[in-house]
Parts: C-alpha cells; structure tokens; sequence
C-alpha cells in the first residue's frame, strides 16, 4: 500500500504479489476492526458481525490499488517528467506574478466580504471562524516558521487570553477593550514564564514540553473550579461595544445612535471587523518585525542556531521575545474569541486545536503568511462542507492532512520571499529554507 | 508504610505499561529522529483488537487457568500481528513517502494518522466505553495491618504479577534483540548513520519498517495489559497513553531502551504517588511538571547520551 512505490514498467507478476499484499494488509486492518464490532450486554460484550462491509472496504482498497497500478504508477514510468530548470524558474516567476497580487485581492474580499448579496448569517460566521484560524496561525508563524521553535502547546496561550478576559470582566468588570491588551500581555507573560526554563532545550524536547503545558492548563482550567467554573465554564461574558454603544435594541445603542434600524447582523459584522482588524494587525507586525534585526534574528536562529551564538546573539532572548510575540496575539484571539462566544469551557482548548493551528501552519508552507490564509481556508471551509458527514468529518479532516502533507511537504506555498537581499530580490524555494527544528 | 508500599505495586505496574508504549517512541525516534504521534493510538487498536478476540474466544474468569494462559497467548499474538500490519503500513503510507523531507513534515501527518485512527475506531468500534469482565482474579496477601477503620491489606493481584513480568521479559528479549542479532545490529547502524549504513549494505528501508513494527507490537502488548488491568477502554485512551509514554521517552532519555523502560517507571510512580498522597485532579500535572524539571537540569534524559552538537 506503499503511494510512492517504485513502478519499473508493469510487470504482472509484481503487481500480481503487490496487491496479494495489500489485500493481506487491508484484510488484517480492516478485516478486524470493521467485522467484528463489540457491543455492550448484559453479562458481558457480544460480538456484532459486519461481514459483508469489511469485505467491501476491502474490495475497494485492492480493487484502488490495482487502477492506481494500471493508470498513476504506468504513466509515471513512461514519462519521466523533466521539467527544465528554465521552465521551473518561469514558473515560479509566474506564481509570484500572482502571489503578488493575490493578497491585495483576497484582502479586498474580505472588506467587501459582509456586504455581499448572498452573505447570510451562516458564511459571516464561517467567516470569522477562518479569520480566527488565520490569526491563530499568523501567530503561530512566528513561532514555527519564523523562529523555528516547535510549538505543541499553542492553544494554551489562545486559553490563557480567553480565560482572561473572561475572568477579569466576571471578577472586575472591566470592558473587552481593556481586556484586550491585558489578555495579549498575560499570555505574553505566561509565554515568557514558560519559555525561560524551556527554551534551551533541542526542538523536540521543546514540543513535549510546550505539548505539556498546554494540557497542564487545560486541566488546571478543568479542576480549579471554584476559579474557572471548572467544566461548567464562564458563561454571561460580556459581548463587545462599539467605543461604548452596545448592540442592543433600544435608545443609545450602536443601531439608534447612527439611525440605523436595529439588527442582529450588526454585531456579527462588527466582530468580522473586529477579527479582520486584528488578524491585519498580527500580519502587519510580524511583517514589520521581519524587517528589525529582531526579526532577521529570528530567522536566522531558525537557519542555524550555532552560527547564530559565534556572531554574538543571544539566543534565549531572541527565542523567548518570538514566543512571547506568539503567544501575545494568541492571547488577543482568544478575548476576541471570548467576546464572541459569551461561553466558554475547557472543551475549547484541546491539544486538537493546538494541532489544527499547527496543521494551518505547516501545511501553508512555513513562514508564509499567504499560505496560512490558503489553508485556513481549506481546512476550515473544508471542515464545514462535511458538516452533513458528521461522523466521518473528523476522519476525513486527518486523511486530508496526511495527504496534503504527503503531496507537498513543504506546503502549499513553497517559496519565500527573503527578508534581506542583494540587488535584486528572489524568491527563495523553500527547500532551501532549513527545517524548523530550533535547536 | 503498608499504603505506601501498595502504592508502589501499583505504581510500578502501571509505569510497565508506560514503558512498553516508550519503547515504540524511543525506537522510532532513535532511528529516524520522529515523533511518532500515532503511537499512542496504535496502543489503542491493539487494546481493542485484545477485546475482540477475547471477546470472539468467549474467554471469562470461569474459564479454567490452563486454557486461559494459552488463550492469552493466543489474543497476545494476533493482538501483535495486526498492530504490527497498522504499523507497518502507516510508515509505508505517511511517513516514508516524507523521508528527508523536512522534520515537520512527518510530524503532521503523525498527528493527522492519530486523528484518523481515532476516528475510525470510534465509527467501527462505536464511541461509547467498552468494559470487559475481568479474566485473571485473586491475588496475594503480601502483609496486613489492623487499624481502628478495619484491616489494610497490602495486596499484588495475579494481573500485576502478570503486567510486571510481561514487561521484564519482552525488555530482556528486545534488549537481546538490539544487542546480539543482525537486525539489531543494524538498527544501531541506522541510528548511527542511514548513509553509512546503506553503503555497507543494509537495508535502511526494510530496518526502518521493522523498528516500526516492532514498536507497534509492544505498543499491542501494552494495549492487552491496560484492557486486562482496568478493564475499560475507549476510542480515546490513546491520547493520554500516548504523551505520558513520550514524556516517559524523553524523561529517560530519548533513543534509550532501558532509558524508556526507567523513564516509565517513574511517570507511573510519581502519577500513582500524586494520586494516592496529594489529588487523582493533578496527577497529570504532576508528571509533566517532573518532566520540565528533569529536562531542565538533565537536558538529555536520565540515561541519555549528552548531545554533541556539530556545525
């Protein structure tokens, strides 16, 4: 069942005792699992049998398997493509021709977004969701693919600004857009503890590390319950103002102050707003901090961390500002997220959210901002049109990331745009970008 | 002392299973420098796959001990075989397609392997818990003490003398494996240098493949004797499984057998002693919280080789 094996011609006999081998594999994956369901009795478990549907998955793993053989893998071995290099080099020329123009356009949408005929409540919502994503993985970003720092725990800090708002406006009664800052500068701070005694560990120790700590909170979040509800949650948390006009009906709110006739849809657009607002805002940092030398030492600790300590830096500084960086906009999305929800619970802050940023991440091609736009969309948009699936929506979710992955591993957006440059300015393919592995 | 020594049965019963788990991410990581996320959820498919063949035996506490022993041996073998089929074809079908590409690349489509996992066996398996009936009962007084509120008992049950002797035989065996046969040989070879390796004619592909499926077996090993020890199992015990086994991996040193065995140990005291003394609440917290801290004083595990760094 390898996807990539090697096809030297069709040769029967091989294919023959390829697929005897996947039917052999499939029967014992599926052949037991699918078969055979337990079910709950009294007095015990039974077993419920499903021949006639294992048997079918397994007809179409081996019967996939053989059309894959005659059509994909035959072709393949016939034509070689070899691209020229020139050819290549056009390319990439072209797509970024359009990748220069693809930002301005897709901003343009979504200013414009709201007001379309058929926007209904359905898609502004989806819409904020994506939004959501793509600030979350702009935040991440930084982290991963700027500096290089493998981040399991994200949704701790996304957990951590969430919570803060919440909490302050339960306990003080201060207003979102004082939570706001607040909430980016304590989860900054909390990245800041974290990342002191963390950040000079090797790369995977990091990620089980930062993997820890996000379910540390999650479960501090669950037990503390005379603080955080425990998993109840907070609930009544106070929706946004527009500089102090609530969105209700009425005298003096947002819709009577400007004439309007009131709407429901108003406050939903002005949270599009709000998420649009912010997650430019993240965008316009992290481009901006490329440029400092902080930024150019972020990347350059990404590239090579020792290179990096002989010429001077000091990596634990420049480590800790890109996670506290990170975690502050994670922090802002999550009031933002408070603010819109009104209730929140652990449940939200699961290590599936931290992989689903990351996921956004990776699979949009590290560093590259656009690609986080491309697969937010994908992912989530993705995610919605299996509503209807509902059982099988997760299961698609995760096939979809193994073989986006397998297909382009460097992600959907491969190339780099250099943060430095000599003359003119390149594109930089990103295999020759160096691995996230902050080290 | 009779709670504490209690404690410590269980403790080191439960970090057994941790450490057959390690095993499967010290291996994998050892030789291709991964983080096999869907590990935990392969110890998972093992536990259920225990279930459906104890189920399909009919195997219950009524049946007699020479046929449940050889019945165990039997749900043990076809528990390992088809883990060992899930392992090896989620290297061939996630991760060596990645090979060489860059390190995140393989990480994701772990995670993505887990999520399918999950979700497969909870549509073919159904969602809700599974509980088995127990199979092995009885067990051995080891002392007892007479309190005002009535009589403590120290106790190891049969299970536990099972789990724990499982775990030091398959560890003599696999130790045995790496040290002294061929394929051991050149899975030391592979961690070392794959380049290297191939050029002296091993087959890096195929080493890789084994070390996988071999992880996968320990980890169905594991997957029986957690089904046998609490007796309940969901689609979902992976995940937990999973990281405490990882945090066990890199605890003791990551690339370390022994290391995963020793590191295993410890998350699983340290877990049962935070239960039993302090909150079964924070029990979690407690093991991660020992990570950091051994990590940030012994930054390559407790039986770790210091890392060189080379430019």
């Amino acid at each position: 069942m390898s996807s990539g094996g090697p096809a030297p011609g069709t040769d029967l006999a091989q294919i023959f005792k390829d697929l005897v081998v996947t039917f052999l594999l499939a029967a014992a994956i599926f052949g037991t699992t699918i078969a055979f369901k337990t079910e709950t009795a009294i007095g015990g478990l039974t077993l419920e049998t499903h021949y006639g549907l294992a048997a079918a998955v397994v007809g179409v793993v081996v019967v996939g398997r053989f059309i894959l053989w005659m059509t994909v893998w035959r072709k393949r071995t016939v034509a070689v493509s070899v691209v020229p290099g020139g050819l290549k080099q056009a390319i990439v020329g072209k797509l970024g021709f359009l990748g220069k123009y693809f930002g301005p356009t897709m901003l343009l949408f979504a200013l414009v977004f709201p007001f379309l005929p058929f926007t209904d409540r359905y898609l502004l919502d989806l819409g904020i969701l994506i939004l959501t994503y793509i600030m979350l993985g702009w935040g991440l970003n930084i982290v991963v693919g700027l500096a290089g720092l493998l981040d399991l725990g994200y949704v701790a800090f996304y957990a951590i600004g969430a919570y803060s708002y919440a909490l302050l406006a339960q306990y003080f009664g201060l207003s979102f857009w004082i939570c706001l800052p607040l909430a980016g500068i304590l989860a900054a701070f909390w990245g800041i503890i974290l990342g002191f005694p963390v950040l000079r560990l090797r790369g995977d120790y990091l990620a089980i590390v930062t993997l820890a700590f996000g379910e540390i909170i999650r479960v501090v979040l669950l037990n503390w319950y005379q603080f955080t509800g425990g998993p109840d949650g907070i609930s009544g948390i106070p929706r946004p103002t527009f500089f102090g006009l609530p969105f209700k009906r009425g005298e003096g709110n947002f819709a009577d102050f400007f004439g309007l006739d009131y709407s429901s849809m108003h406050r939903i657009i002005f949270l599009y707003f709000l998420i649009l607002l912010l997650a430019l805002v993240t965008n316009f940092v992290t481009n901006r901090l490329r440029r400092l030398p902080l930024g150019r030492a972020w990347e350059a600790l990404r590239e090579d961390e020792i290179a990096c300590r002989s010429i001077g830096l000091n990596t634990t500084l420049v480590k800790l500002s890109a996670f506290a960086t990170g975690a502050m906009f994670a922090g802002f999305a999550g009031s933002f997220f408070a603010t819109r929800q009104g209730f929140i619970s652990p449940e939200s802050f699961t290590f599936i959210e931290s992989a689903l940023i990351l996921a956004i991440v990776v699979l949009g091609g590290m560093g590259s901002q656009v690609g986080v736009v491309i697969a937010s969309i994908a992912m989530i948009g993705g995610f919605e049109i299996f509503r209807e699936a509902e059982q099988f929506r997760m299961l698609i979710f995760g096939l979809a990331m193994v073989v986006i992955m397998v297909w382009r591993p460097r992600g959907l957006i491969s190339t780099r745009e250099p943060s430095i440059f000599l003359v003119r300015k390149k594109s930089v393919s990103a295999d020759m970008v160096a691995q996230g592995e902050g080290h | 002392m009779e709670y504490f020594v209690q404690q410590l049965i269980n403790g080191v019963t439960l970090g057994s299973i941790y450490g057959l788990i390690a095993i499967g991410y010290t291996m994998v990581y050892g030789i291709i420098g991964m983080i096999n996320f869907a590990h935990g959820d392969i110890f998972m498919v093992g536990a259920f796959i225990s279930l459906i063949v104890i189920t399909a035996l009919g195997l219950t506490v009524s049946t007699g001990l020479g046929l449940t022993f050889v019945a165990l041996i039997l749900v043990l073998v076809c528990a390992m075989i088809i883990a060992s089929a899930y392992g090896w074809t989620l290297e061939r079908l996630a991760y060596r397609p990645l090979r060489g590409s860059f390190r995140l690349a393989p990480l994701i489509t772990a995670i993505g392997v887990s999520i399918v996992l999950q979700n497969y066996i909870q549509i073919a398996q159904g969602a809700r818990v599974k509980p088995l009936q127990p199979i092995i009962t009885d067990g051995y007084t080891l002392m007892t003490k007479t309190t005002e509120a009535g009589e403590f008992v120290v106790q190891i049950s049969n299970i536990q003398i099972l789990i724990i002797s499982v775990t030091v035989i398959l560890m003599a065996v696999f130790s045995l494996i790496i040290a002294k046969t061929s394929l051991g040989r050149s899975q030391r070879a592979c961690e070392q240098d794959q380049k290297m390796a191939s050029l002296l004619g091993i087959n890096v592909d195929k080493t890789i493949s084994t070390t996988f499926v071999m992880g996968a077996a320990l980890a169905a090993v594991a997957g029986l004797m957690f089904l046998l020890y609490y007796g309940v199992i969901d689609f979902f015990i992976g995940f937990v499984a999973g990281v405490k086994a990882f945090t066990a991996a890199v605890l003791g040193g990551i690339g370390s057998l022994p290391g995963a065995m020793l590191g295993g140990l410890v998350i699983g005291l340290i877990e049962t002693f935070w239960s039993a003394y302090f909150s079964v609440e924070y029990k979690d917290v407690a093991a991660f919280a020992m990570l950091a801290i051994v990590l940030i004083f012994l930054p390559q595990g407790l039986l770790g080789k210091p890392e060189v760094e080379k430019v």
